[in-house]
């Protein structure tokens, strides 16, 4: 931190924004890349799925020959394999992502409104447990062994072995139906009430209300990977010598533990944490069931009943693609916070 | 035997054959793992709540008659409340919920296990040869494995299921082929650092081959990691059949605890406040897998005791 900048500061700083630059390009590729693995499973799935897609899509209704080769042709069925990938391909890219067998509209507009109800379930709950959870992490770590420590392990040992849904039916129970003097205060399913006005502040305060339990569960099943990661990263760093040196220059307690300790055992949580969107996926799938939240996973849910293959390919392919998204994002994210990982 | 015997008289070990002494040694290096464990009380706990339940899946025939699962002979009223005859009372079709619970546990056990061999199985090989032959085969099956890794895993599962149809044979394979990216991970950074040693390099130099420096000198080295692995993949195979049934995707002709949870909620036992048919199949589900993990932590305590005092 010298006032005057000598020029082999300026190199290096040069050297290792190239550097950064390199790591960035190279997680690109690298999802772009998955990205193509998810279409061609995608492809390879569904295609191997019993049934003509044209007969089940036209199931229940009377269709002339006509109709049936038209259809063939715009979803590219009359062709071979190679050429079926390449209309595949041409779809998808421009949004036709094919027609509900249930619903009789096309699956992207579904996948486009459906979309928000999970991303506002499943965003604040994972923001309240990452947070919630690193701070038990902390608590559990500094003080390792105590009661806080020993409650706060067990409890999310055996949160972590539960089913969310599980939790969830339980809260609904508790909650939501009432159980011994306990009264039901909340609403047992659903994202608002029958006669909400959209955009009003009662609007918003009916849909948090309805949004209370679910959100709770969530955030419940969560936490308890994110705490017992960041306790176990914390604790990693205990015995280092960084930590003795700042005790010994005669900083406080508290100092030590958040200025010097918990930045570094930050890291491999947020990893973690990346990592765990793909969970967070499955978590939305079972609660938005148990709720009837009308989100991406009732969706899907309801599409495996019918089964409407148009639709669980979409939501496979949106979920697939928003884990992927995460990832990078984390990824660059823990580039630009560690340097030490972009080799 | 005799020749242990004579070892521990003459105090020569030239009477052992190699085998003979690497046997011992790896029966001794049990023997002290086992001595670690046993002092892991959370670990100890695991293993007793497993035991009761290993216990209660073997003897199912001897504790319940399996006909209380035939709904045809169904003798109890429809969710009956616990009484002395139906100890946790009766399911939406007059079943006692203690004999489903019962039978339920050899299906979630034997579901969970099945799948984590066959997780285990494709985690290992790939995990190994990724690790080991490096060039462009390796980097093909890391870049494989971070693909399987990115894939969310509950809809790929759902998806599988799906396509392959309702059977307690797919649930196995779909859990098991969805659930080894962990495994191959581990065990490719472990075998990353075992092949760098010297007694690698002494089999290399003494002309062993690939395979025989795999199957022979890494694949022992990391089967310690790999048993401790296997006891978390248990518990997430017994999660994911749990939801997986819980979909309504499980086998239709077999009672699990997921399927009598999907039961439970489908008759609306949660409105009508039938607590008995949801509570204890979710224990059930709660315990074993908590068994498992903590099994599984006391276990890489046990190899790893740089962890120790977690």
């Amino acid at each position: 931190m010298s006032l005057v900048t000598n020029p082999t500061e300026v190199e290096t700083s040069r050297t290792r924004r190239r550097s950064y630059g390199r790591y960035v390009v190279g997680k690109i590729l690298g999802s772009v890349a998955s990205l193509g693995f998810v279409l061609v499973v995608n492809f390879f799935l569904f295609r191997v799925l019993p049934g003509d897609p044209a007969r089940n899509l036209t199931r229940g209704r009377f269709v002339d020959k006509k109709q049936l080769a038209e259809f063939n042709q715009t979803y590219g069925l009359d062709q071979s394999v190679p050429q079926q990938f390449v209309t595949y391909l041409k779809n998808t890219f421009s949004g036709d992502l094919g027609i509900s067998i249930k619903y009789r509209v096309p699956v992207s507009q579904l996948l486009v409104d459906r979309m928000w109800p999970t991303l506002l379930l499943v965003g604040t709950s994972t923001i309240l447990a990452a947070v919630i959870g690193v701070w038990l992490g902390i608590r559990g770590a500094w003080k390792r062994g105590g009661v806080f420590d020993r409650t706060s392990t067990g409890t999310s040992l055996t949160l972590y072995s539960m089913p969310e849904w599980w939790l969830g039916l339980l809260l609904i129970a508790v909650f939501a139906v009432g159980w011994g003097p306990i009264p039901g205060i909340f609403p047992t399913g659903g994202l608002h009430s029958v006669d909400a006005q959209p955009g009003t502040l009662s609007g918003v305060l009916d849909t948090a209300w309805h949004l209370t339990l679910p959100v709770i569960t969530l955030t419940l099943a969560y936490l308890a990977d994110y705490s017992l990661i960041m306790r176990s990263s914390l604790l990693d760093e205990l015995g280092e010598d960084y930590l003795t040196t700042a005790r010994a220059k005669g900083l406080r307690d508290i100092v030590v533990r958040n200025r010097h300790a918990v930045p570094n055992a930050l890291l491999p949580t947020t990893t973690v944490i990346a990592l765990s969107i793909g969970f967070v996926v499955s978590g939305a799938i079972t609660i938005e069931t148990v709720f009837s939240i009308p989100g991406l996973g009732l969706l899907g849910v309801d599409a495996l009943e019918v089964p409407d293959y148009w639709v669980l390919q979409g939501t496979f392919m949106v979920a697939a693609a928003g884990v992927i998204l995460a990832n990078l994002v984390a990824n660059l994210l823990y580039g630009l916070l560690d340097p030490r990982v972009r080799t | 035997m005799s020749a242990v015997e004579s070892d521990g008289t003459a105090g020569l070990p030239v009477t052992l054959s190699a085998r003979q002494l690497a046997r011992r040694r790896r029966r001794e290096s049990f023997l002290r793992s086992w001595r670690v464990f046993r002092r892991n009380r959370s670990g100890m706990l695991g293993l007793t709540i497993l035991t009761v339940f290993v216990v209660i899946a073997v003897a199912a025939p001897l504790l319940a008659s399996s006909q209380g699962l035939e709904v045809t002979q169904a003798t109890g009223g429809v969710l009956e409340p616990p009484s002395s005859q139906y100890w946790l009372g009766t399911d939406d079709q007059g079943r006692s919920v203690l004999t489903l619970l019962i039978w339920g546990a050899r299906i979630s056990l034997f579901v969970g296990l099945a799948a984590t061999v066959i997780s285990m199985v494709i985690g290992t090989l790939i995990g190994l040869v990724s690790g080991f032959s490096g060039g462009w085969a390796g980097a093909m099956l890391f870049r494989l494995t971070e693909w399987f890794l990115v894939i969310p895993f509950l809809p790929l599962a759902i998806v599988l299921a799906t396509v392959l149809g309702r059977s307690l044979f797919n649930i196995v394979l779909v859990i098991g082929v969805t659930s080894w990216p962990g495994t191959a991970l581990l065990i490719r950074s472990q075998t990353l650092s075992i092949k760098e040693r010297a007694y690698i390099e002494r089999a290399r130099v003494l002309g062993a081959g690939r395979w025989h420096q795999m199957s022979r000198h890494v694949l022992p080295n990391v089967m310690p990691m790999v048993f401790a692995n296997t006891t978390l993949t248990v518990a997430i195979a017994i999660l994911t059949e749990t939801t997986l049934s819980f979909l309504g995707l499980g086998d239709p002709t077999r009672v699990s605890w997921g399927s009598m949870l999907d039961d439970a909620f489908q008759v609306g036992a949660i409105t009508t406040g039938a607590w008995w048919f949801i509570v204890p199949p979710g224990v059930c589900v709660v315990l074993v897998v908590l068994a498992f993990t903590l099994i599984g932590q006391a276990l890489e305590e046990v190899l790893n005791p740089r962890l120790k005092g977690r």
